[in-house]
């Protein structure tokens, strides 16, 4: 305990001598902290829509033109039923489709209460027996009359994983340059204070102070330049997700059918992923400044 | 204790030390002569493990020097107190910091450092100087805050590297009884210097190093006129 009083109280003096420098590690590496935040809240959220979409997996969705009657529909049904791989047809009214867009949306359904008319189309929903089923059902209905649209969730289900997939790669890309970036950054700062500390360094070499003693306060400096970076970034992107879900939630919610991830979880976890981050850089990164300075 | 087995050290194509064999009792007190480049600092580098022998081995304090693994240094250096020429006090720091630091940087609690920090100021007699900086000091009181450090966590071997190069006859030959005083407490002294008179006036063993090898090894005066010439 008593070394870890003594370890912050030089690491700080030692940050706040380098103030520029310390600065400007601690503000390109908070820009970016913000970057991976951001694929992280693209990623969590593209997952949370897949989810949601899965739900109707087995289910083809075959939208009915506004102008088709009673007659209509009962033949339409007769006819997907005798398909291959159709275990049931049933027939959704505008209404219908409406409460269960409510239900979905869940806390946010009283938003759909200000819709003036039902801007929704009646529909046949066809379950099928397996997924290898929709597209095939799904081909077939769209050429029947009265039909106007069909949709059938494979395609959006694959569409969704790659997009994911893709964004998580670039992530990961980003994060990897970012990592040895910082550490660069970091080894830097820590390195003039290192140098500028070499004597004392040295007689403590002398001394027979081990190197972890040694190591401790320039360690504690990397590590706040990673803890601070992280706070900052967290403020960032919370602040910055907050805005971006008053501005846009809404349209995301009507197209993508899904609520966005509460602002709450994603600020704790990547608060927390920053955190992690900026801890191992920070002490990576001291590390790699004072390798050169041990020997002796 | 300190014994030399047949030691060689090449720094790369460079020989510093050729085939040197010296044993050194406890409480003894030695100096180490020679010229310029002849290996004197090349001998207590060995002896603090700053390097490794080519061949041979060096024993200290019944450990074998050259086997110790690099976790094992530290421990090992806290049973030897180092001098330098230049002092290397830490000009920020007061001279009861400078001496405190050297037992901070050993876990020392700070009700330790309080009692010991103190008693080494008086042996080495400079205790109303404790608050001032070492540039506020004289060449002959920074040397002895030097020595109070090196001692402060009570090392069996007192290591010295021409600790009176850069002062005067009459501070060197204070400084001088100050390490006698110290060796008569039971610490070993091991000091390398240039200065015959010292060497003469103290009349203890001396060894000669010229061009890496022991020429002379005896007590007394400081008589190898040759070596002298050419330092
Ligand atoms: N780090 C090193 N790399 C290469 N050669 C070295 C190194 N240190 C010392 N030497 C060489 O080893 C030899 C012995 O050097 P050493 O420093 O032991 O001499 P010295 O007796 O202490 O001399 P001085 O009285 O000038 O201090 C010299 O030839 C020197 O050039
Ligand atoms: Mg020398």
């Amino acid at each position: 305990m008593r070394s870890f009083m003594y370890n912050l109280k030089q690491g700080s003096r030692q940050l706040w001598r380098n103030k520029g420098t310390s600065l400007t590690a601690i503000l390109l590496i908070t820009s970016m902290l913000v970057l991976v935040g951001v694929c992280f809240i693209i990623t969590t959220n593209l997952n949370l829509f897949t989810e949601v979409v899965k739900q109707d997996y087995n289910e083809v969705e075959v939208f009915l033109l506004d102008d088709v009657t009673y007659d209509d529909v009962v033949l339409l049904m007769q006819k997907v039923e005798k398909q291959d791989g159709v275990v049931s047809v049933s027939y959704r009214s505008k209404k219908v489709a409406l409460d269960i867009l409510k239900e979905r949306w869940g806390n946010n359904g009283y938003l759909l209460d200000t819709l003036g008319d039902n801007p929704l189309p009646q529909s046949l929903v066809v379950t099928v027996e397996s997924l290898d089923y929709s597209a095939g059902v799904a081909e077939y209905c769209g050429k029947l009359p009265h039909t106007d649209d069909v949709q059938y969730y494979q395609q959006t289900v694959e569409v969704l994983n790659t997009v994911t997939n893709s964004v998580q790669k670039v992530a990961l890309i980003m994060m990897a340059f970012f990592v040895l970036i910082s550490i660069f950054l970091i080894s830097n700062t820590v390195k003039l204070t290192v140098m500028a500390r070499s004597e004392e360094i040295q007689i403590m070499k002398y001394i027979g102070a081990t190197n972890w003693f040694i190591r401790g306060p320039f360690m504690m400096e990397g590590v706040l330049i990673g803890i601070i970076a992280a706070i900052l970034a967290t403020l960032f992107i919370g602040v910055g997700y907050y805005e971006f879900q008053l501005v846009y939630g809404k349209m995301i919610m009507s197209v993508v059918q899904s609520a966005l991830v509460p602002n709450s979880i994603m600020i704790l976890n990547s608060g927390i992923i920053f955190l992690a981050i900026g801890v191992s850089i920070g002490a990576w990164g001291s590390l790699v400044s004072m390798k050169r300075f041990l020997k002796v | 204790m300190i014994d030399f087995n047949h030691v060689t050290k090449d720094y790369d194509e460079n020989n510093a030390l050729d085939d040197v064999s010296v044993h050194i009792d406890d409480g003894e007190f030695i100096f180490i002569v020679g010229p310029s480049g002849a290996g004197k600092s090349t001998f207590i580098k060995l002896i603090l493990r700053e390097v490794s022998p080519t061949k041979g081995s060096i024993v200290v304090n019944g450990k074998t020097v050259n086997e110790l693994s690099n976790r094992e240094i530290p421990e090992y250096r806290r049973g030897l107190g180092i001098v330098f020429q230049d002092c290397r006090l830490l000009p920020k720091k007061t001279i009861y910091e400078n001496i405190a630091f050297a037992m901070e940087a050993l876990h020392k609690t700070p009700k330790q450092i309080k009692r010991q920090v103190p008693l080494v100021l008086s042996i080495v007699g400079i205790s109303d100087k404790a608050d001032r900086y070492p540039e506020e000091l004289s060449g002959g009181e920074q040397q002895r805050a030097a020595i109070a450090r090196a001692l402060v966590n009570v090392p069996s071997i007192l290591i010295a590297d021409e600790p009176t190069g850069n002062l005067d006859p009459e501070t060197a030959n204070g400084i001088m009884k100050l390490l006698e005083e110290i060796n008569n407490r039971v610490t070993t002294v091991v000091m390398v210097t240039h200065a015959k008179d010292i060497v003469d006036k103290m009349n203890k063993r001396v060894i000669v190093i010229d061009d890496g090898r022991i020429v002379s090894d005896k007590k007394g005066k400081y008589d190898h006129v040759e070596v002298m010439q050419n330092a």
